[in-house]
């Protein structure tokens, strides 16, 4: 048991430490590391408390994905540069009242959840789900999913959908003068589309592309 | 007491296979050089040692004695992680490959999601090490490399999901027992292939080594390393090869099984199996690599988003709704 303890607090350890370091860092690909590494150490608490699936899936999703296409943004912007320019400029406390509000916003919304906790502890028994703890978590998980919650499982899916979509219209453009390889035209071309045979006079040649 | 000795048990049991896994892979390079010979009519690394086989040993041994040369413009703290990240990556994930019914490190009830998290984890030691060179060829091999692997991950991903559904478990013992009666590379050959495809892609191996194409990159992210960091990269690179190897092998061709429950092929204990797979499909990649010219970038992309994803994610509609008619779901 104090193992586990020990363990628990490295990895809480390292990931509010790694959290504080996304926003104090001055590089931003350095950040962008720092919140890699919050997402490991989020992703190793959650397999701690025995949601293995939803820990890996993070590790997958957050980590394999999502945090590379940062890195690859963050990387190419060179964004560095940008944020010293506006540390010197004045213009920089303007955005500080929008920045204290979501702060709060979020600061509320989390002491309305512990408090919850604190000060109802009911709030947990009254579950609608029932958990068979025999099964493993993946299971579980699914028989849920894909039985009592489909309907919000569809939306969801929609959701992303629309907005995959929509990310795909923005950003689509097509561009005039890119040269590009159909496959279908290369392989159907015939011997007739390419080759002609042209009687040629005697001292007069022949025009091409007339 | 016994805690420390769980804890040195432990320990032992992770030397015992990291060590083996480490000489297969010095093995393994020499064996691809000589495949790759062997088809091109050359010798291949034959003098130090037994057929050559030292090569490698002392390959690593000059890399070792060479210097390490960090660029004066890097980022110096991540440069030296990149390769660091790489090897680590590559070697953590045997934890969980199963050699045989009890000789395993860790039977963790997700153990294919941890492997596809931790291959898929691979492509940092890439992007840290081509930003953090601070030079053109480094970065853009980085930017192609990462490119390549989060877009054939993608396929991997759903072709796990063909097996998966024929296995009903996420745990990699549980495949292979499920492979009892007939291999996934049967019904499943054509994701079978479509895998094998896209772990040649994954690790970077010719055709799809566009992020080290040595005419126009020089050798990509690895260009500004040397000496020791540099032959950590390699190292991780082939484990890396090699462990896709052993995920193809467990995934389609049925793990430690033997092919045939009879005499001579089951009295071979059950690991032999699995590394004689593992070396065969290994073979192959190293085929590969000697007879087929390197893929254009646009044809890479073309061919992992618009073939082999919409062909892949069919399959899975086609494997779902068969085993359903049939009643054939694991499980029931």
């Amino acid at each position: 048991m104090i193992a586990h303890a020990i363990v628990f607090y490295i990895f809480s350890l390292i990931a509010i430490v790694s959290a504080i370091m996304v926003t104090v860092s001055r590089n931003t690909v350095n950040s962008v590391f720092f919140l890699i590494l919050d997402f490991i150490s989020i992703s190793c608490l959650f397999i701690m408390i025995g949601a293995e699936f939803l820990g890996m899936i993070m590790l997958i999703v957050y980590v394999g994905a999502v945090a590379v296409l940062f890195l690859f943004v963050v990387m190419m912007l060179n964004v560095a540069q940008q944020k010293n320019e506006w540390f010197i400029s004045k213009g920089r406390s303007a955005h500080i009242p929008v920045g204290l509000l979501v702060s709060l916003i979020i600061f509320f919304e989390i002491i309305i959840v512990i408090g919850g906790w604190k000060y109802k502890p009911d709030l947990i028994d009254s579950l609608a789900i029932e958990i068979n703890t025999e099964l493993t978590n993946t299971q579980t998980l699914g028989t849920v999913i894909y039985t009592d919650y489909i309907h919000l499982f569809q939306l969801s899916g929609m959701v992303l959908l629309v907005a995959m979509i929509g990310a795909i219209v923005l950003t689509y453009r097509q561009r005039s003068g890119v040269k590009r390889q159909s496959y279908f035209r290369q392989i159907s071309r015939e011997r007739k589309d390419g080759i002609e045979v042209v009687e040629v006079e005697n001292n007069k040649g022949v025009k091409i592309d007339a | 007491m016994t805690e420390l000795f769980i804890f040195f048990e432990q320990i032992y049991r992770i030397l015992f296979l990291l060590i083996p896994v480490l000489v297969s892979v010095a093995m393994i390079v020499w064996l691809d050089r000589r495949v790759w010979a062997f088809v091109q009519k050359r010798r291949g690394p034959n003098v130090v040692g037994p057929f050559g086989l030292f090569q490698t040993l002392a390959d690593a041994l000059k890399y070792i004695f060479k210097e390490i040369i960090i660029p004066a413009s890097s980022n110096k703290v991540i440069f030296i992680l990149a390769p660091i990240v790489t090897m680590t990556l590559a070697l953590i994930a045997w934890a969980v490959i199963p050699f045989s019914e009890t000789f395993v490190l860790a039977d963790i009830n997700v153990g294919i999601l941890y492997l596809f998290a931790v291959s898929s984890l691979g492509v940092y030691g890439i992007i840290m090490g081509g930003w953090a060179s601070n030079s053109k060829y480094p970065f853009l091999g980085a930017i192609r490399s990462a490119a390549q692997m989060v877009s054939y991950e993608v396929s991997i991903g759903v072709i796990i999901i063909n097996v998966l559904l024929c296995v009903g478990s996420l745990n990699l013992s549980d495949i292979v027992l499920a492979q009892k009666d007939l291999w996934f590379v049967i019904p499943l050959f054509p994701m079978f292939i479509i895998f094998f495809i896209s772990a040649l892609a994954e690790t970077n191996r010719p055709p799809f080594d566009l992020p080290e194409a040595e005419a126009e990159l020089v050798a990509g992210y690895q260009t500004e390393y040397s000496g020791m960091m540099y032959a950590m990269f390699w190292l991780g690179e082939y484990a890396n090869i090699l462990l896709m190897c052993a995920m193809g092998s467990i995934l389609f061709l049925g793990g430690w099984l033997s092919p045939l429950d009879l005499f001579p092929f089951n009295v071979i204990p059950a690991p032999i199996w699995l590394i004689l797979k593992i070396l065969f499909l290994f073979i192959l990649f190293a085929l590969i690599k000697a007879i087929v010219p390197r893929y254009r970038y646009d044809q890479l992309m073309k061919l992992g988003w618009k073939i082999f994803l919409p062909f892949s994610l069919i399959y899975v509609v086609l494997t779902a709704s068969f085993l359903m008619y049939f009643d054939l779901l694991p499980g029931n």
